[in-house]
């Protein structure tokens, strides 16, 4: 048995700034991700959390105005460092949008599109993967009979579910999840919740989301954000009864936002 | 006056109480409704008149067609077998005219297939290299161009193909140059814009969350046009290639104008051959109306009707499984 590595950070963001052209949407943002912990990222709307988390993965390289500063490391690499490998990127970092958003193909097909488009054909090694990753999303029982049926013919929830699962199938290190459950049902909501709890045995999930019952019964830190600045990070019991920042306060506690 | 046309306001009024949902205050309503009241009948008749004008054409077109073309078997009793299935094409013989339109018909769809076989990878093609690659400035080169081949008449096209395309295959590629290969490629330049343009459609309303959610599983550009987002568009590339066969199938000035037009089954694509639409062009004007060879051209015509709706019914059938 080797030793736990010295560092349990996964993601370390240095003095993070970034621009839509000239819209300051960072700011000196120094924000540390440990290993196998759920990070909740908290604050009003346009303050910049869905900006952040996708500059993990870099998808917000596919907005062409975007200027970026500062480091953001990614297992002591810095991602925001000369040619990064998108695609070794995000296989390792995962990512599942507000929206379940299958692709218009068989249930089957979308949880194996990750391991095929990263070489994997052997079929008993893609029916592996997609059947462990059913089963780590709790979607198996439900779909086991209708793998080939299409995708979009399943629930909001299950094919959010599935989303997650199609994420899982790559095995990234990362899931980034922004909003999850925002358009989802509560019992849905529920399920992914308690996944949550499940996954981070494994993972490390950063997500966002503007319910604070749900940051609060599912992560480990919690992170509030306000106008592009990272104004507390610390530990999510801290921050829901003794936040640093009497503006993290009166977020919380419902006063603004 | 008033008496009459009561009901209809009465109809109107009640649909204008549920529309405004409040208790009608008789006398605003009426004073106020009348004078909207008018100019919504008015629109309203305005266009009911416009689609009962387009129905009633088509119809029309279809019932005259079907008459005319239906009389040559009827009447003047050719056989509908030897007219699909015989090669020989002799009208004018007095003594055994004969009434083959194989080599036309299969001139028609050999013509328009292989057109569709050269537009149909290079309209999809261009599609996602203006949706996917280029998107800027792509589209701001190629829009222009493709508008500018749907604005040029058929006539130049012919025009083009008859005095740059026939000499180049004679003396590079064989054979007369009126030809088969040349009718395909002067069609497939034409029917290019369209496949383009409803190629392009259907690539760009694809939602954008596919885009993303195959990036960020760690796809690549191309992996994502080629596994997502062409099946996703599939119905719609589909239906943009039926379209611009249908097309193909009912132009007949510009391939009139470089395929040599001669009655036999070309064996080659090097062949000259005819097309439906060619025939009927060349004989209509000398062909004395209610002769049997008139006739033959009317079924002719019969023909790419019914290929026009079978191409309709195709389109349908695609659309409808667009929406998964
Ligand atoms: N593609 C873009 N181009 C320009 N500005 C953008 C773009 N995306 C976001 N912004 C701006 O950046 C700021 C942060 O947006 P972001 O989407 O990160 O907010 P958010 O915290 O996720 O909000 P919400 O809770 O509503 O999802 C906003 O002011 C927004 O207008
Ligand atoms: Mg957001």
């Amino acid at each position: 048995m080797s030793a736990p590595t010295l560092t349990r950070q996964v993601f370390d963001i240095r003095d993070l700034n970034l621009w839509y052209g000239d819209h300051h949407a960072l700011k000196n943002i120094n924000f540390p991700i440990n290993k196998k912990e759920v990070t909740a990222i908290i604050g009003p709307s346009g303050c910049g959390k869905s900006t952040f988390i996708k500059t993990l993965n870099l998808m917000i390289n596919m907005v062409p105005s975007v200027k970026m500063t500062g480091e953001i490391n990614f297992n002591g690499q810095n991602i925001l460092g000369e040619k990064m490998d998108l695609v070794e990127l995000r296989k390792h970092v995962g990512m599942v949008f507000q929206k379940g958003n299958p692709f218009p193909q068989s249930i089957y097909d979308n949880v194996a599109y990750g391991p095929r488009v990263h070489g994997i054909k052997k079929k008993k090694h893609l029916d592996e993967l997609v059947i462990k990753s059913l089963m780590d999303v709790a979607l198996w029982e439900e779909v086991k009979d209708r793998l080939t049926a299409p995708a979009l013919g399943l629930s909001g929830g299950q094919q959010q579910r599935l989303c997650i699962a199609r994420a899982l199938a790559t095995k990234p290190d990362v899931l980034l999840m922004d909003e999850p459950t925002s358009a989802l049902d509560p019992i849905s909501t529920l399920k992914i919740e308690e996944l949550i709890l499940e996954l981070k045995e494994k993972y490390t999930i950063v997500i966002v989301t503007h319910n604070m019952q749900q940051a609060s019964r599912v992560s480990n830190k919690t992170a509030f954000f306000l106008m592009g600045e990272l104004i507390e990070l610390d530990s999510t019991s801290t921050i829901f009864s003794n936040p640093n920042d009497s503006r993290t306060e009166g977020y919380i506690t419902g006063r603004f936002g | 006056m008033q008496i009459c046309i009561y009901p209809i306001m009465t109809y109107f009024r009640g649909v204008w109480c549920i529309m405004e949902k409040i208790i009608p205050a008789k006398e605003r309503l009426i004073k106020s409704s009348k004078n909207r009241m008018d100019g919504e009948l008015r629109g309203k008749i305005l266009v009911i008149l416009c689609a009962v004008i387009m129905i009633s054409a088509t119809i029309s077109i279809t019932i005259f067609l079907g008459t005319k073309g239906l009389q040559s078997f009827i009447k003047n009793g050719v056989s509908l077998i030897e007219f699909l299935t015989s090669t020989h094409w002799n009208p004018t013989n007095q003594a055994n005219p004969e009434y083959g339109a194989l080599p036309f018909i299969f001139g028609s769809f050999a013509v328009t297939f292989l057109a569709a076989l050269i537009a149909a990878p290079l309209g999809i093609g261009a599609a996602i290299f203006m949706t996917e690659i280029a998107p800027s400035w792509g589209r701001k080169i190629l829009q222009p161009v493709v508008e500018l081949l749907v604005g040029i008449p058929s006539v130049v096209y012919g025009f083009i193909g008859l005095t740059v395309l026939v000499p180049f295959v004679r003396a590079h590629v064989g054979g007369l140059g009126f030809s088969l290969l040349s009718g395909m490629i002067v069609l497939s330049v034409m029917i290019l814009p369209t496949i383009t343009s409803i190629a392009t459609d259907a690539m760009g309303s694809l939602p954008k969350y596919l885009r993303e959610g195959s990036y960020a599983l760690g796809a690549t550009r191309w992996q994502t046009i080629r596994k997502v987002l062409i099946p996703a568009a599939l119905p719609g590339l589909l239906t943009a290639v039926v379209l611009g066969m249908a097309r193909a199938f009912g132009e007949a000035l510009a391939v009139q104008m470089v395929i040599g037009n001669v009655r036999n089954l070309p064996s080659s694509i090097l062949d000259a051959s005819a097309t439906l639409t060619t025939i009927i062009t060349l004989n209509m004007g000398h062909t004395t109306y209610g002769s049997v060879e008139n006739n033959t051209l009317w079924s002719m015509g019969l023909i790419l009707l019914v290929m026009s709706f079978a191409f309709i019914l195709l389109i349908r059938y695609l659309s409808s499984r667009r929406k998964l």
